[in-house]
């Protein structure tokens, strides 16, 4: 029987050794692995795991194939719905999507799906294999603003089907998330991000680096001035949000945006780079997502002795669960069911330390999770040099402010219909913008959705 | 790439480059800020517009060499290029919003510390070609480290020129020499605008606080993106955390935390030296 066979583990680079380095930590499937991880898939007759992936790929069918040993088939099956496999399978929260439900995840280990993704995207990649037709040109231009996910797979999208798209950048260097936020040992820059650009270019897309709509350009002059038939706006959520305690300002205290930048998009962490970063000899982290764990991987990195404090318990922890696993296995401390109340400044205003409260979870709160409640004269001090807060993060005001008619929400996300398309005509939405800060295949799946309802639009006009 | 079309050594150790960068020439607005990147494995640095000319499709920048980063841009030479800019960032200067009527019923006086001269440039020039002259104090530490003085006057009703060792104009500080136009000289203005070194301003805001003078400073904060995504700027504003990048860099400097603002400019000056944090 098939489901006999134990989920293959992946290789991973040693914990004491992988702290020393900014190597990818998971070295992934090799061909026979990736078989044998395969064959346990049942190829189910109505398989969950599809309806489960937010852009419904054909998990089955691209395994199937890959336990034949047909790669090629199975990598053209992933590339019809993802222009990002390679991203997802190693960024994507697999336990609560498409792993969460395999059938064999009931009584034992679900199909590693995510590892298989990525073993077949990163097979295509090393065997120059790629999916790169494109229909004729058809003289439409699109403005697309943004290079992460939703951006580079709306940009692909509408390439493909012959629209004359550029992509513009904010920073100097393009991926958005894929290149500031998330760090080279879980998702490597220069063979992984640097592909999924070089796709886009080879399809002709133009890629304009260092230009900031909302300053540089605004999204009017795109239209009006430029003369672009329609505009994507896939500008993430980048905002950092603060906790509004007392020492917030000290120094030593920084979100992870900040930290991570640094390190990432700056390659502070390298002597070579010119960049400073600081991690100090303890630093604190406080929040649970997956920005968390690599602020605190990445300080742990750098030297540092990191804990990572957050308000609910493990099982609340919104990280994926394996970037809680390899932060454990490298040495980070999680200081569960603790909230900070202040931060402790030395005599020259540098953090000393930061204040926290001990917490229990009450009931459930708006999001379905049960809510800290503080326990009464439970304060206590975690000496410190580096506070790092990585709270979530919300969309950037510099388009929304500057575009006539463009409508935005409560918290500051553009406002969109289920298509992608804002309440301005021609303006397109999708990804982080949207809905505040989610996930790299939900902004894949918004930046998809977008380019066809651009298609249509454009069509119709 | 952007060309470095024309580099000028204007003092010691101060350069004047003109970068091509059509769109932010085209954008900007005095008050606004870049964010350069020299080469490869550089650092962002944010540096103040000084000048842009949106029919050359140039940009004016005035480095002067500080740091490990500034140096590097100042070892650029004309006809070769950097690596990166970006712009225009930060706001632009509060009165380019005034009605004609409002422009005209004030009278400005700049405060221009060292540097600053370049960022108070583009806006004594704004106002002038609005009609309306101000007058400008030009702070140096001495004579020869004076900059933009002879580029100020067609534009200016008056310019002061004020050096801290009395090698060239007034002696003392640009407080010393405010106090002199108000006190001795009767001078009467209604807004101050003050930018140069963070000191500066916080004693200039002393002091114009003191005769009830609205004024605003420009801040130069580290940052690392310049859009609002770090969160390295922030500053203390009237008791809010406000970032410098995308809700300044202008604010009212009666109302910034000058000492924490200091404080926070050190961040990673002790770090540079001890090595720095690094990994490989």
């Amino acid at each position: 029987m098939a489901n006999k066979i134990p989920r293959v583990h992946a290789r991973e680079q040693d914990a004491k050794k992988r702290i020393t380095n900014f190597d990818e930590v998971c070295y992934g499937y090799s061909a026979d692995e990736a078989m044998l991880e395969a064959s346990r898939c049942l190829n189910c007759k109505n398989p969950r795991c599809i309806n489960d992936c937010p852009v419904n790929i054909d998990i089955p069918g691209f395994i199937l194939q890959i336990a034949k040993n047909s790669f090629a088939k199975a990598a053209e099956i992933v590339a019809q719905y993802s222009s990002l496999p390679a991203v997802c399978g190693r960024v994507c929260p697999q336990e609560t999507q498409c792993e969460g439900s395999c059938i064999l995840g009931v009584k034992n280990e679900p199909v590693a799906i995510g590892k298989l993704e990525r073993f077949i995207a990163d097979w295509a990649r090393e065997n120059n294999l790629n999916f790169l037709d494109k229909s004729p040109c058809n003289g439409k231009r699109i403005a697309v603003i943004g290079s992460g996910p939703a951006g580079l797979t709306c940009a692909y999208d509408l390439a493909k089907i012959g629209y004359e798209v550029t992509v513009f950048e904010a920073l100097h260097e393009t991926g958005g998330v894929l290149a500031y936020g998330i760090p080279e040992f879980r998702l490597p820059k220069k063979t992984v991000v640097a592909h999924e650009i070089e796709n886009l270019k080879k399809i002709g897309a133009q890629i304009e680096t260092n230009i900031i709509i909302g300053r540089t350009l605004t999204v009017d002059q795109l239209l009006d001035e430029e003369k672009f038939d329609a505009v994507f706006i896939g500008t993430g959520a980048g905002l950092p949000k603060f906790m509004n305690i007392k020492g917030e300002n000290l120094n030593g205290v920084m979100s992870a945006n900040e930290f991570l930048t640094r390190a990432n998009l700056m390659k502070a962490f390298d002597r070579n780079y010119d960049t400073p970063i600081y991690a100090g000899k303890k630093a604190v982290v406080v929040g649970g997502g997956n920005v968390a764990m690599d602020a605190a991987r990445t300080a742990l990195r750098l030297g540092s002795d990191v804990t990572v404090v957050y308000r609910r318990t493990e099982v609340e922890l919104p990280a994926r669960r394996e970037e809680v696993i390899h932060a454990k296995e490298e040495g980070i401390n999680f200081n569960m069911l603790t909230n900070p109340v202040e931060i402790i400044e030395d005599e020259k205003g540098w953090v000393k330390a930061i204040r926290c409260v001990r917490c229990k979870l009450g009931e459930p709160d708006s999001s379905g999770r049960r809510s800290p409640v503080v326990i009464p004269d439970s304060e206590f001090d975690i000496e410190t040099d580096v506070v790092i807060m990585a709270l979530g993060t919300s969309p950037n005001p510099l388009i929304s402010s500057t575009t006539k008619g463009l409508q935005i929400n409560k918290h500051k996300c553009i406002m969109v219909d289920d298509h992608g398309q804002t309440s301005r005509a021609g303006v397109f939405a999708g990804g982080d913008v949207t809905t505040g800060a989610a996930t790299v295949i939900l902004a894949m799946g918004a930046g998809r959705k977008a380019a066809k309802a651009i298609d249509k639009y454009l069509n119709q006009v | 790439m952007y060309k470095i079309e024309t580099k000028k050594n204007i003092a010691e150790n101060i350069f004047r480059m003109d970068v091509v960068a059509p769109y932010i020439a085209k954008s900007a607005l005095p008050g606004q800020f870049v964010i350069v990147r020299t080469h490869e494995h550089g650092e962002r640095i944010p540096l103040t517009i000084c000048d842009f000319d949106k029919n050359k499709g140039i940009v004016t920048l005035v480095i002067q060499v500080l740091g490990a980063s500034s140096k590097k841009i100042c070892e650029i030479n004309q006809g070769e290029c950097i690596s990166d800019i970006t712009g225009p960032l930060g706001n632009p200067s509060e009165f380019i919003n005034f009605s004609d009527e409002q422009l005209n019923s004030k009278k400005f006086l700049f405060i221009a510390g060292g540097l600053g001269s370049a960022p108070v440039y583009p806006q004594v020039k704004w106002l002038s070609i609005h009609n309306v002259k101000p007058d400008v104090i030009i702070g140096a530490k001495t004579g020869n480290m004076m900059i933009f003085e002879n580029e100020m006057k067609p534009f200016a009703e008056n310019v002061f020129p004020a050096t801290d060792d009395g090698s060239y104009g007034f002696k003392g500080l640009v407080t010393d020499m405010l106090e002199d136009l108000i006190i001795n000289q009767k001078k009467k203005y209604d807004e101050i605008i003050a930018i140069g070194p963070m000191i500066m301003m916080k004693f200039v805001s002393l002091a114009t606080k003191k005769h009830g003078l609205k004024t605003t400073v420009s801040l130069n904060s580290i940052m690392v993106d310049g859009t609002g995504m770090c969160g390295a700027c922030r500053v203390n504003v009237g008791g809010k955390i406000k970032f410098t990048c995308v809700d300044g860099p202008e604010f009212d400097g009666h109302l910034v935390d000058f000492d924490e603002a200091l404080r926070r400019q050190i961040m990673y000056k002790n770090h540079e030296q001890q090595a720095n944090c690094k990994c490989m």
